[in-house]
């Protein structure tokens, strides 16, 4: 019972390791861009819903709903005025301004917030749990996290095979050249992209805050578990990042019953696993 | 026959070879005319002269853009370590023993992050160094966690005394690097250095004149990784204390590798030493403001890949059109009488 357990906590921490991925996903399908800066603006999401609750006094999940917006118009200016310079064929630009960002990011949060961990509390919904049977008990925190989840991965898709807006989307993935001759504003299109995977970034950094502490230097560890659960699910397929996300929770929460240093080992070593023997992911885009 | 040459050197090349000869006897004098401090900041410095100049083969010559060589750094620190506590082994023979581990090594992790692309294979080297520290972490005998210090009899077998094993590591260092900058000038005059300028360029145009773009690549990655292998043993020696987390530390051995080669000017020999001396007197005036140094060189390496993309040394040679490394071709009217380089 103590492994189900294990497995069941695992499969709904993956729901967020998926809220990291999602964001990151997206961007790439849209405009082959890879963020390093993306575990760092997750960590800037959830400072943004710490001020937010201090000011306001608000519960953290029901800040998202401020949060997310102002995240949304920072990510539309970040990519008008910093990524879309860098966009073309060469992929070290968008690669190393990235990587500054990312730098950048976590120092502003060191001065700005110190380098105390820091963690929200939302109330009692955080100890709120149901106990299925004994020793397998699902918390209500970890519950909605997933339910988050996907909520969040199912109105993406519908955005994307659904929407004017998604439609313009895949036009500019396929062929931005083709797009623009249609009429499309790439320059645009893209802000309205990194707006969208901002908008995901604040739910996942909330959740984040709510979850466990953090701290300002917190941001590669979360682009790294967004990576390997894309990596895991197959570029491209928002339902397979789920997977993947949930492969790797499972795969950390196993790991840390064997040994609680084991638990970031295992999900690595899960990830090399998938990579080894199937490197398309496992549910890949199965048409263009 | 013809009035016209091919040639590679230039006049300023040759005034570079003999400036880089006198500076290379200095600094390998170093220790009878430089003061302790100076020699532990010039020995810092090499490290990074050699680090960023395999940072730049592998991410300016090779495309291939890693954001994970300090998984090697740290690995060739802690071979070091192994081999010393383990079986008492002396020190620097070690050294080359941690570059053959590291290239070994790195055979099988090529196979593995080479199944990805541009930017995901960079965040995939990422993941390989992260699961080299934990691993490293795991390693009871050398410390787990918390690390370990090289045992005093060990460290003796250097040289007896402290300014002399000091004097025997920043040789060592500047011989290594040395080393690396000349394997990379020599790779870049020779059939690779065609191949992986091909490469560079466009990689489906090099593939089909006949160029093997796997193996060029594989061998650069597999090249680097023994090299950063080494530096990492030798940066071990400088402090004689490992820990996992300053060893494959993401911040010392790959950012600010990056930012030198970027700020100096990547794709070019040149580049990754211009961007050292840079990036030292950036730190020596700016140290002091903590924080606020990490923004001003985060941001310096945004503004120059945005507006100065090919660096400051980029910037300079091609407004003064100077090649102080002679690698690329370029044809003298008239320069055959002079017997230069005529065949």
């Amino acid at each position: 019972m103590e492994w189900l357990n294990a497995v069941a906590q695992g499969v709904l921490i993956g729901g967020l390791y998926a809220l990291f991925a999602a964001g990151l996903s997206l961007i790439f399908g849209v405009m082959r861009l890879v963020n390093i800066a993306h575990g760092d603006l997750i960590v800037l999401a959830a400072y943004v819903v710490l001020l937010i609750v201090g000011v306001t006094g608000l519960n953290p999940l029901v800040a998202i709903f401020i949060a997310a917006p102002v995240m949304a118009a920072f990510g539309y200016g970040l990519q008008r005025l910093l990524f879309n310079r860098t966009l073309g064929d060469d992929i070290l630009p968008p690669l190393l301004v990235s990587f500054g960002l990312s730098v950048i990011l976590q120092n502003i949060l060191l001065i700005a917030f110190s380098a105390d961990s820091r963690k929200l509390d939302a109330g009692a919904i955080e100890t709120a749990s149901w106990t299925l049977a004994p020793g397998l008990t699902l918390g209500l925190l970890p519950l909605l996290m997933f339910a988050t989840a996907l909520a969040v991965i199912g109105a993406l898709q519908f955005m994307f095979y659904r929407t004017s807006l998604g439609r313009a989307l895949r036009a500019t993935s396929d062929d931005q050249e083709v797009a623009r001759l249609m009429g499309y504003d790439n320059r645009h299109l893209y802000g309205v992209a990194m707006a969208l995977s901002l908008a995901v970034v604040a739910v996942a950094g909330a959740f984040l805050a709510v979850r466990a502490n953090f701290i300002p230097s917190a941001g590669p560890a979360r682009l790294i578990f967004g990576f390997e659960a894309v990596i895991i699910g197959g570029l491209g397929n928002l339902w397979g990042t789920l997977i993947g996300g949930v492969i790797l929770g499972v795969a950390q929460s196993l790991g840390a019953m064997i040994d609680p240093g084991w638990q970031l080992l295992a999900g690595h070593l899960a990830f090399l696993l998938v990579l080894a023997v199937r490197p398309q992911g496992l549910m890949p885009r199965i048409s263009a | 026959m013809s009035d016209f040459a091919v040639t590679r050197a230039t006049p300023e090349s040759r005034i570079a070879a003999l400036v880089a000869l006198i500076v290379v006897a200095g600094l390998a004098a170093a220790p009878w005319w430089m003061e302790r401090n100076s020699i532990r900041v010039a020995g810092e410095m090499l490290i990074y002269v050699g680090l960023a100049s395999l940072w730049n083969l592998l991410a300016g010559y090779g495309g291939l853009v890693s954001v994970g060589q300090h998984a090697y750094v740290g690995l060739g620190a802690y071979i070091l370590f192994a081999f010393g506590i383990l079986l008492g082994a002396p020190p620097l023979a070690v050294v080359p023993v941690a570059g053959v581990a590291a290239a070994i090594l790195a055979l099988p992790v090529s196979m593995l992050v080479f199944r990805l692309r541009g930017a995901y294979f960079a965040i995939g080297t990422w993941v390989v160094a992260e699961v080299f520290r934990l691993t490293a972490a795991q390693v009871t005998v050398l410390g787990g966690g918390s690390g370990v210090s090289l045992p005093i009899a060990i460290v003796r077998s250097i040289g007896s005394t402290r300014e002399m094993r000091e004097f025997v590591v920043y040789d060592a260092t500047l011989a290594v690097t040395l080393g690396i900058i000349a394997g990379i000038f020599f790779i870049a005059r020779s059939r690779w250095g065609l191949a992986l300028q091909a490469i560079r360029d466009s990689e489906i145009a090099a593939e089909t004149s006949g160029v093997d773009v796997a193996g060029a690549k594989r061998l650069l990655y597999v090249a680097a990784a023994a090299g950063a292998a080494m530096l990492g043993a030798l940066i071990s020696l400088a402090k004689l204390r490992i820990t996992p987390d300053s060893a494959f530390s993401v911040n010392d051995w790959t950012a600010y590798v990056i930012f030198i080669t970027v700020i100096g000017g990547i794709g070019r020999i040149e580049g990754p030493i211009v961007g050292t001396i840079l990036f030292f007197v950036l730190r020596e005036t700016l140290a002091d403001l903590g924080p606020f140094y990490l923004i001003a060189l985060g941001a310096v390496a945004v503004v120059t890949m945005l507006f100065a993309p090919k660096g400051v040394y980029g910037l300079i040679a091609e407004r003064f059109h100077i090649q102080l490394f002679p690698i690329a071709r370029r044809v003298a009217i008239g320069a055959a009488t002079k017997g230069d380089a005529q065949e």
